[in-house]
């Protein structure tokens, strides 16, 4: 895949120092951690925490102010400076956002928006990008009808299915998950998970996982960092963490999700870092 | 619940609405009963397009415009439908009702206080510094202190958690006997959560204030109401007591829902999924309207629409309840 391979030892992704500073305001602030190639790892914070700023930085939508991103064998501290740069690392890295119902372009249908993919990354002919959409369709659980359908024709899983879909088709080695279930209802919600964990069995993916959602964050990631106010407070194997968290605002957090027996509580000031 | 001797501040008896659209009438809820005592909690919880929100909405009187309704809710005794002037007045003081969103129920452009002391002013005729006094009492009782600063301040100036506190600061201030609460934590961080719903839980217990609580989270139901009812395709499918829903729930959908929801304390390979996709009213199939995504349906299931009927300590709507109560809870936990 691609023109450098990755050797088994060295991360996938390798993050040291990353800051974004906007104005006044230090949105990220000396982040540093590493995605291991076929791992899965969550940043997990509240509003404000700096995990999509994150996010973007790594796929390159935003700037760092410092630090440095090393991803797929290739520095990615700076923005692209040119077209085949750029294709290459839409073929590295890919991000499926939060809502599907304004991440897709509403006069597209699946099956298009999965080709021209598959054209701008892949190439072939027209029959078998053809085959491979359906591939990638039946993959994502979608019938042709869906695939052929405009987003405005299918339900909120069904669209979530497509933008997976359709990131799928430029087989990243990594994929970057921003809430990517958070706006679906449980019962979607737990077929998505189920999709994910069968994709990363297929495919040797590894997943970003940026999510505020605990339960979820254990379903599928074996690592962990905590975030907050733009700083890592907490850092583990995903288990570990939430069965024992060290640092204060670890346990606030995980505190506050209802469970069987759980009375909410006033808290005091929020901890600071 | 079925004791005749305790009072009931709200009952809503086979309550059905459909929406006029240009291909006809759509069903939206069918055959929804409840009733909530004075100062209880009773949860709704269910996916989208189950009409949980239509369900408060039909409570409040806000359905939307031609909106055609069968069944009956009361009130304190009277019937809500029926309310005219200043009885229905008397009505929108008495049930109060917050949303998901706080920042599309404000308008922008006035300041909190504006928005705080109108209905005080409008309807009550309280003098603006009465209203503002009663106002900043009550934002500290919602914890929050600098209540004269944030009359003065604009909603943009606020944080979704600290708004939303405003939101249930101002439904509070003509005392209502009955708060309808639709997803009101649903877009707040899950520590601000926690707070809102230990504010909430407080303010009804320190006044014998009835809740009509809405949610998708059945943890979180269970949590902090006293009852939950399980919603699916426009219809109530489960109603029992909170803390039994989870360990014996007595609906294949409730035992889908609780199954479905990865747990904190423990990860599985596979989550136990509800195949297929929750269904509005008017797209449900004859017969039991869960029986396409049923793992448990029988030829039966489709023959006719079930009754909700009583079962154990609560209300079911399946005919196979029986038989597979204790199957219901091992998927749960299994």
């Amino acid at each position: 895949m691609g023109d450098s391979p990755v050797s088994v030892a060295e991360p996938l992704v390798k993050v040291v120092g990353l800051t974004k500073r906007y104005g006044d305001a230090l949105v990220v602030d000396d982040v540093s951690f590493e995605v291991a190639a076929g791992g899965s790892l969550a940043i997990v914070g509240e509003s404000g925490s700096g995990k999509t700023t994150i996010a973007k930085m790594i796929v390159g939508l935003v700037a760092p102010t410092a630090g440095t991103i090393h991803a797929c064998g290739h520095d990615r501290s700076h923005h692209a400076t040119s077209t085949k740069v750029r294709r290459r690392r839409g073929g590295e890295i890919q991000i499926v956002f939060q809502d599907p119902y304004s991440s897709l372009d509403p006069r597209q249908s699946g099956f298009d928006a999965i080709d021209e993919v598959l054209r701008l990354h892949r190439g072939g002919s027209k029959v078998d990008r053809a085959r491979r959409v359906d591939e990638l369709g039946s993959m994502v659980g979608l019938d042709p009808r869906q695939l052929h359908a405009l987003p405005r024709g299918l339900s909120g899983g069904q669209r979530q299915r497509v933008a997976i879909a359709r990131v799928l088709a430029a087989e990243p080695q990594l994929l970057i998950l921003d809430e990517s279930v958070a706006a679906l209802d449980v019962s979607i919600q737990a077929q998505v998970l189920n999709l994910l964990a069968d994709i990363r069995d297929q495919t040797h993916i590894s997943y970003l996982l940026i999510s505020h959602d605990l339960a979820v964050v254990r379903q599928i990631t074996e690592d962990i960092i905590v975030l907050y106010r733009g700083r890592v407070v907490e850092r583990g194997a995903t288990a570990a963490v939430l069965d024992d968290p060290h640092h204060e605002y670890t346990r606030l957090l995980r505190a506050s999700v209802p469970h069987a027996g759980w009375r909410p509580t006033r808290r005091a000031a929020p901890p600071v870092p | 619940m079925t004791d005749s001797t305790v009072a009931t501040l709200l009952s809503v008896d086979a309550l059905t609405v459909e929406l006029p659209l240009a291909t006809g009438l759509r069903t939206v809820l069918h055959d929804v009963s409840f009733t909530i005592a004075p100062g209880e909690a009773l949860g709704l919880v269910g996916e989208s397009g189950s009409g949980k929100s239509m369900t408060a909405r039909a409570v409040a009187r806000v359905l939307p415009p031609r909106a055609q309704q069968q069944g009956v809710i009361r009130f304190d005794g009277r019937d809500v439908h029926r309310l005219r002037g200043p009885a229905l007045r008397a009505f929108r003081g008495e049930v109060a009702m917050i949303f998901q969103d706080p920042r599309a129920h404000i308008n922008p452009v006035r300041t909190v206080g504006d928005f705080m002391t109108e209905a005080l002013r409008t309807n009550r005729s309280v003098k603006r510094s009465v209203a503002e006094s009663t106002a900043i009492a009550m934002l500290h009782e919602v914890g929050i202190e600098d209540g004269t600063r944030r009359l003065r301040q604009h909603p943009h100036e606020l944080s979704g958690g600290l708004l939303q506190r405003v939101m249930i600061a101002t439904s509070l201030l003509t005392e209502p006997r009955l708060l309808l609460a639709d997803e009101p934590t649903t877009a707040l961080d899950v520590t601000t959560q926690a707070e809102v719903m230990a504010i909430l839980d407080e303010l009804r217990r320190d006044r014998n204030m009835a809740m009509l609580f809405i949610t998708h989270d059945l943890e979180l139901a269970s949590a902090v109401c006293d009852r939950t009812a399980v919603m699916y395709a426009g219809q109530i499918v489960e109603q029992r007591q909170s803390s039994m829903l989870h360990d014996d729930p007595l609906h294949p959908y409730t035992a889908g829902l609780a199954a479905a929801r990865p747990r904190i304390d423990g990860s599985t390979a596979r989550l136990v999924a509800i195949p297929g996709r929750p269904l509005s009213a008017f797209e449900a199939p004859t017969g039991c309207a869960f029986s396409d995504r049923c793992s448990f349906v029988e030829p039966r299931c489709r023959d006719a629409r079930p009754r909700i009927r009583p079962l154990s300590d609560g209300l079911v709507r399946c005919v196979r309840a029986e038989e597979l109560r204790g199957e219901l809870g091992a998927i749960v936990h299994g």
